[in-house]
């Protein structure tokens, strides 16, 4: 069982506000949700699952072969909701109060 | 003859270079009915203005190379909003990406440039591609051309609707857990989730990276095949993408051993949509294939490891998405607030919930008795295939087991997700399955399609492109 609590907290963790009465629709969709997936907790599953090496694997890229410095960087400044020049401006984390 | 929006790539290619029309005529065909008939159908976010040197540039290379020009070339596509065209909107039908203009363009849109297509617009879908019936999306659902009352599925609705409704030749999709094959089971047309890593995700905007394809939807099986051979590919900007022959090869004999798991068909399913399942297999078993009857035991627990795996992979990729670098930016005292009022803001009610679930299931004490659990499963659905492919070239099921739903019938989310059964095991195992239409069920007057869906091994979707022909030919396609 879902609590109203417990969503609350997964609300925070994830950065999210939830409001009063979608709590509780929440709370109430997450208990059938979980309800129904939970059926995996009762499965017989073999040992040795986590053993077996798919094919596709080691998938980090080699570094080397860079972009031409600066050239996205117009673009992507752009896209920045503030800006001084080609800085992100962001909020000041550090008071010195 | 047929009108030039209604032709199949195939067709048009051939008309574009027997001069019977241009490749001008031919985007105005699909432009112009995009613009009469969006409205109504809400297939399109955005219909793109006419790239004039485009066109010229396709037309030019059609006039010198001939039949050496890629079929592709002057072809008016359909993208989903999902996928980045340089310059151009890439919401993913959110709020928070409202405003968002792609930096780059991804290798898929890069590929099909390169062999000269054209894009019409970019497609609605349920917001970042949750749901299945674009009733999630953040700008109104698209609405299924054979009934304005029903949905066309989803995710990539708009993709389907724009395919279905003739506003473009072919689309684009992205298919996390059906999002490809449902809407195009819903819409009368052929849809494809290829091998995983076998198209490049370079440039689609992330869901559930362990289960994410684009693919292709079409008019006919000849059409994806052409388009997912124009798109896939190794590629250096997506390191998940696979080397041909990573897996072993499956030679595509002409008489194919079609596996039914009859277990997993009793309740469910619609009685009318199993009739014309069980019509369709006759119609195979005549023209020369063979049912094989098999049991896939753990299979029914596939959808249940699906909703743990996949809003797990959701919350994480979702958590860059917090106002700071691109994106909606809300503001308040603190960066705390920065970060909750734009994530709280900007995320429709679908992307909320998921990623809760997902921040549960990966939260300590939860992860080993769900996400270990439904990851294991993978390994399981995995060699349980693995096994019934030993015996047979292709597992099929209905695509789903009901057609096209009405608007709000769904409400409730977990008989949302019930209805992605027979389409998530493919995405868990990674192996390709594609949507053929198989025929029409009847509801309150209507004429409706249903699709029939085929799951090959790994890489050997030459199995599956041979076995929805043979659909097809029996349906006289």
């Amino acid at each position: 069982m879902a609590t109203a609590a417990e969503v609350k907290k997964l609300a925070a963790l994830a950065r999210i506000k939830v409001e009063d009465a979608e709590l509780e629709k929440f709370t109430k969709e997450f208990d059938a949700i979980l309800a129904y997936v939970g059926q995996l907790t009762q499965l017989d599953l073999p040992q040795d699952v986590h053993e077996e090496k798919p094919l596709l694997r080691n998938v980090m890229r080699e570094d080397g072969e860079p972009h031409v410095s600066g050239a996205y960087t117009a673009k992507l400044t752009e896209q920045f909701p503030a800006h001084d020049g080609d800085a992100l401006s962001v909020k000041q984390i550090i008071s010195h109060d | 003859m047929t009108k030039l929006n209604e032709m199949t790539m195939v067709e048009a290619a051939r008309a574009l270079r027997t001069r019977e029309c241009s490749v001008r005529e031919l985007w105005d065909a699909c432009v112009n009915e995009a613009h009469v008939r969006n409205k109504e159908l809400n297939a399109f976010l955005e219909v793109f203005d006419t790239d004039d040197a485009a066109l010229r540039a396709a037309q030019k290379r059609i006039d010198t190379e001939g039949a050496k020009a890629p079929l592709l070339c002057g072809i008016p596509l359909a993208l989903k909003d999902n996928i980045l065209l340089e310059g151009k909107v890439a919401s993913a039908a959110s709020k928070v990406l409202e405003h968002y203009r792609a930096t780059y363009d991804a290798t898929v849109v890069k590929k099909l440039k390169d062999a000269g297509a054209i894009f019409v617009g970019r497609t609605n879908m349920d917001e970042f591609a949750m749901g299945s019936s674009t009733e999630n999306s953040a700008f109104g659902p698209s609405v299924n051309p054979y009934d304005a009352g029903r949905v066309p599925g989803g995710s990539s609705g708009g993709s389907a609707v724009a395919l279905a409704a003739h506003l473009a030749l072919a689309a684009l999709g992205s298919d996390t857990g059906g999002s490809i094959r449902q809407p195009a089971a819903y819409t009368g047309i052929v849809g494809l989730k290829p091998t995983y890593g076998a198209v490049s995700r370079s440039g689609l905007i992330a869901m559930g990276s362990s289960l994410d394809q684009i693919g292709p939807l079409t008019a006919t099986v000849e059409d994806a095949r052409i388009l997912y051979e124009t798109i896939r590919g190794k590629d250096i900007m997506d390191s998940t993408t696979i080397p041909d022959n990573l897996y072993p090869a499956h030679s595509v004999s002409k008489s194919l051993r079609i596996g039914v798991p009859r277990h997993l068909l009793g309740d469910g399913i619609d009685a009318d949509v199993r009739a014309v399942f069980d019509a369709s297999l006759d119609g195979l078993v005549r023209a020369g294939h063979v049912l094989v009857d098999i049991k896939l035991p753990m299979s029914a627990h596939a959808l249940a490891a699906y909703y743990v795996i996949m809003p797990a992979e959701v919350s994480t990729n979702l958590a860059r998405l917090d106002g700071i670098r691109y994106g909606l930016a809300e503001r308040g005292e603190t960066l705390l607030d920065d970060y909750i009022l734009s994530r709280t803001k900007g995320f429709g009610e679908e992307p909320r919930r998921r990623i809760l679930l997902g921040t549960f299931v990966l939260s300590s004490g939860y992860i080993d008795a769900y996400y270990r659990r439904a990851d294991a499963m993978r390994t399981v659905l995995r060699r349980e295939y693995s096994t019934a492919f030993e015996e047979v070239d292709v597992v099929v099921f209905p695509t789903t087991p009901s057609p096209a739903f009405t608007f709000g019938e769904k409400s409730d989310p977990l008989s949302m997700y019930l209805g992605d059964i027979f389409t998530v095991t493919a995405n868990l195992t990674g192996m390709p399955a594609i949507s053929v239409p198989m025929g029409y069920v009847n509801r309150a007057g209507v004429s409706l399609p249903v699709g029939i869906h085929f799951t090959a091994p790994h890489q050997a979707e030459d199995v599956l492109f041979a076995i929805g022909s043979a659909v097809e030919k029996a349906n006289n396609v």
